[in-house]
């Protein structure tokens, strides 16, 4: 049973190798995304356009002017001149934000009057709006501490310090890379296990293994292995990739990893099995292919956190095996996350595994007796 | 229109995906949960504290001892911990001592963390102004700060991600099944049949375009029903407008469709391309979710060919805006003129290989 199971691999293997195009289509894609994903993917802000309207000639205006020039954050600011401008400049869309300081501002905080700023965001873009202003709220506020300081003002002496666990320097790679890590091993897997089922369907060979001395569990442990295979060594290419080019730290353990990783890999296949269980041309195939990896990278938390959802929709992402993955591996990679926090993703995507790969026997038996 | 999978991706998929990005997508953390160490008792760090659970940003878990909440920021239980220490308001009240208090943030949550430090603060700046006014003291804060969110008052996340989700989905229509349903003709050899009829290539190609053009078109009108009726988008732009985008967006994205099956003539190679080379650009490279001008340069120099990319910035006017004219008219003409260099490399392609 062993021998044919292991010919049957075997095949398989060469039926993705052979091929050149498929053999790059396995290896190269996953490699480039890697690449592109994470210097495009970035929920990042930095570069910001923004226009600053400064109506006032006095010295503190400059001086907070000066503060939004010297940000690194900034470093396309244009200057309005007129109220009217404003609207124009945020409407299409020539920048995120504007500065609006009105003509009172040095005189108000001269004569110890409070002064005001104004920041005009463009709502179109609500999550670079709130970091925009969160950012200038910073500039702002020390701003004051410093006017104070130097009008000798008693300060509240009590000051807030921000400190970034695991990622100090509040890299946007660090967070992207472990999560594609298991993404595009999750699309690579899912491609070649869905892929073999349907295109020997299409061209008819799937009958002839059916009549081949193989039983049924053997047929889908063979079809199963060269997609775990394939998962297991995208994971470890990309991994290096990640951890050489990239520069991101690894700082857990290596073993849990891999052991998470062929859970994953395992609930991925059994996933594909049951999807090409279902259809019988490749084009349908792909279309079931695609129909669940929406839902599975949009819900995974990969995209936006989980809990930021309606909690309704929370209890379905615990279907989802990219879910877990993507905890564990961001968890492994930067905070070294001990063995029982990670074996505790690990047995729901152990579930999952079993109870797809069953069903899909189940399938494959009825349709063919 | 009778093979069950052209309804699937035309009509079925396109809602699915609306109601996904509708409910599962949002960037707009209501309830993050912190946790607060309180190592000081005194009525400052209560009032500390006070302000923190007042915040209706925060689901706060109050612990005595920092070390209870290592396994929950390792674990994603929380996202980030404030501290106040021991010695807060001894510090607070001797003069010559700052009190520290320190916000630890999940930095491997990049997005969230920078959420929440601005949120700490803000509730740290609240707490500053009542104790200055509680204390009597003059003059703080000496600059206010007045925030206006124009078009999207409430901050709302899903406004600008649904109005940038129909680009994908018509990308999805337009593209993928297009380049699939040419595809098979082509591998079936339907289409050298059709060719070698009297008909002319321009008219073939209009004609199988038309059709995926209408389905698109009866599409785009389901979506933004769902979106302005389900889900309370505003359509603030016209009509009118809409359709003459939506019509030279589709221009371009059957065009890529069209291009792709004719280079490709097979199905399974034809859906690799077109994810790689519509679907993909469409989510990543349109500036929907990931800023553009956050990217690289030479990335951002890839964006200008990306068609979505003028469709999702015209799509989010019309919803959330109105007609900015300029914006609008500047934005049709990359998309035409994409759409025209597709239509005529198919038909180049098309002619020579008979």
């Amino acid at each position: 049973m062993i021998r044919r199971i292991l010919a049957l691999i075997w095949k398989e293997i060469l039926a993705v190798m052979r091929d050149p195009k498929s053999r790059m289509s396995i290896l190269l894609p996953p490699v480039i995304q890697l690449l592109i994903f994470t210097k495009a993917m970035t929920l990042d802000v930095k570069n910001v356009p923004i226009g600053i309207l400064n109506r006032d000639n006095g010295e503190q205006a400059f001086e907070l002017v000066q503060r939004f020039r010297g940000s690194p954050f900034f470093n396309r600011i244009v200057h309005l001149t007129s109220v009217e401008e404003i609207a124009s400049f945020i409407d299409n869309q020539k920048g995120v934000m504007v500065v609006s300081i009105d003509e009172q501002f040095s005189r108000n905080l001269n004569s110890n009057r409070p002064a005001v700023v104004q920041l005009i965001l463009d709502g179109r873009k609500s999550n670079t709006a709130q970091i925009v202003s969160g950012y200038s709220s910073t500039i702002i506020q020390r701003f004051n501490m410093d006017f104070a300081v130097k009008a000798g003002i008693r300060q509240q002496n009590a000051v807030l310090v921000p400190r970034f666990w695991y990622n100090p320097n509040v890299l946007f790679t660090w967070y992207n890379i472990p999560s594609l890590v298991c993404t595009l091993t999750m699309l690579a897997c899912l491609v070649v296990t869905t892929q073999s089922v349907s295109r020997e369907r299409e061209l008819g060979t799937f009958d002839q293994l059916l009549v081949s001395p193989l039983v049924i569990p053997e047929i889908l442990i063979g079809k199963t292995i060269p997609g775990i295979l394939v998962g297991m060594l995208e994971g470890s290419l990309l991994l290096g990739l990640g951890i050489l080019i990239f520069q991101v730290p690894f700082t857990g353990s290596l073993l849990l990893f891999f052991l998470s990783q062929f859970v994953f890999v395992c609930a991925i296949s059994g996933i594909g099995l049951f999807i090409s269980s279902l259809c019988s041309t490749q084009q349908q195939a792909m279309l079931g292919t695609f129909i669940f990896i929406m839902p599975s990278v949009l819900l995974s938390g990969f995209a936006t956190p989980i809990e930021n959802m309606p909690s309704w929709l929370q209890p379905i992402t615990y279907l989802i095996p990219l879910r877990y993955m993507l905890v564990n591996t961001k968890g492994i990679f930067l905070k070294a996350m001990p063995a029982h926090i990670v074996l505790n993703n690990v047995w729901p995507m152990a579930i999952i595994a079993v109870f797809t790969l069953t069903v899909s026997a189940i399938f494959f038996r009825r349709r063919f007796q | 229109m009778r093979d069950p999978s052209t309804i699937l991706i035309s009509i079925v998929l396109p809602i699915i995906l609306l109601f996904l990005y509708g409910y599962g997508v949002s960037l707009d953390l209501d309830h993050l949960r912190i946790g607060l160490v309180m190592e000081d008792t005194a009525p400052d760090a209560q009032t500390l504290t006070k302000s923190f659970t007042d915040s209706r940003y925060f689901d706060v878990t109050i612990v005595r001892n920092r070390r209870e909440l290592i396994d929950p920021i390792t674990r994603g239980g929380i996202r980030g911990f404030v501290v106040i220490p021991s010695y807060f308001s001894d510090f607070r009240n001797r003069r010559g001592t700052t009190a520290p208090i320190q916000a630890i943030a999940d930095g491997s949550e990049t997005n969230t963390a920078n959420f929440f430090q601005y949120y700490v603060q803000g509730a740290f700046a609240n707490w500053l102004t009542q104790e200055a006014i509680s204390d009597n003291l003059r003059g703080l804060p000496r600059v206010d700060v007045q925030t206006r969110v124009w078009y999207n008052e409430q901050l709302e996340s899903r406004y600008f991600l649904l109005s940038g989700s129909l680009a994908i989905i018509m990308t999805l229509i337009g593209t993928l099944l297009t380049a699939l349903v040419v595809s098979r003709e082509w591998e079936r050899g339907t289409m050298e049949a059709l060719i070698a009829t009297p008909v002319k290539t321009g008219e073939i190609i209009i004609g199988k375009v038309i059709p995926y053009f209408l389905l698109a078109q009866l599409s785009m009108v389901i979506c933004v029903a769902v979106s302005v009726f389900i889900f309370g988008l505003p359509f603030r732009g016209s009509v009118l407008m809409l359709f003459v985008v939506t019509t030279a967006f589709l221009f371009s994205a059957l065009g890529l469709g069209l291009t792709i099956s004719t280079l490709c003539k097979s199905q399974a190679l034809a859906y690799q391309i077109a994810l790689v080379a519509g679907f993909l650009p469409a989510f990543i490279l349109s500036g929907f979710l990931f800023e553009i001008f956050s990217m690289p340069v030479w990335i951002q120099m890839i964006t200008y060919i990306i068609p979505a990319r003028y469709f999702v910035q015209c799509l989010q006017t019309l919803f959330l805006v109105g007609n900015v004219w300029p914006l609008l008219l500047w934005n049709l003409v990359p998309m035409f003129l994409i759409g025209s260099l597709f239509f005529m490399i198919t038909k180049y392609k098309t002619v020579k290989l008979l």
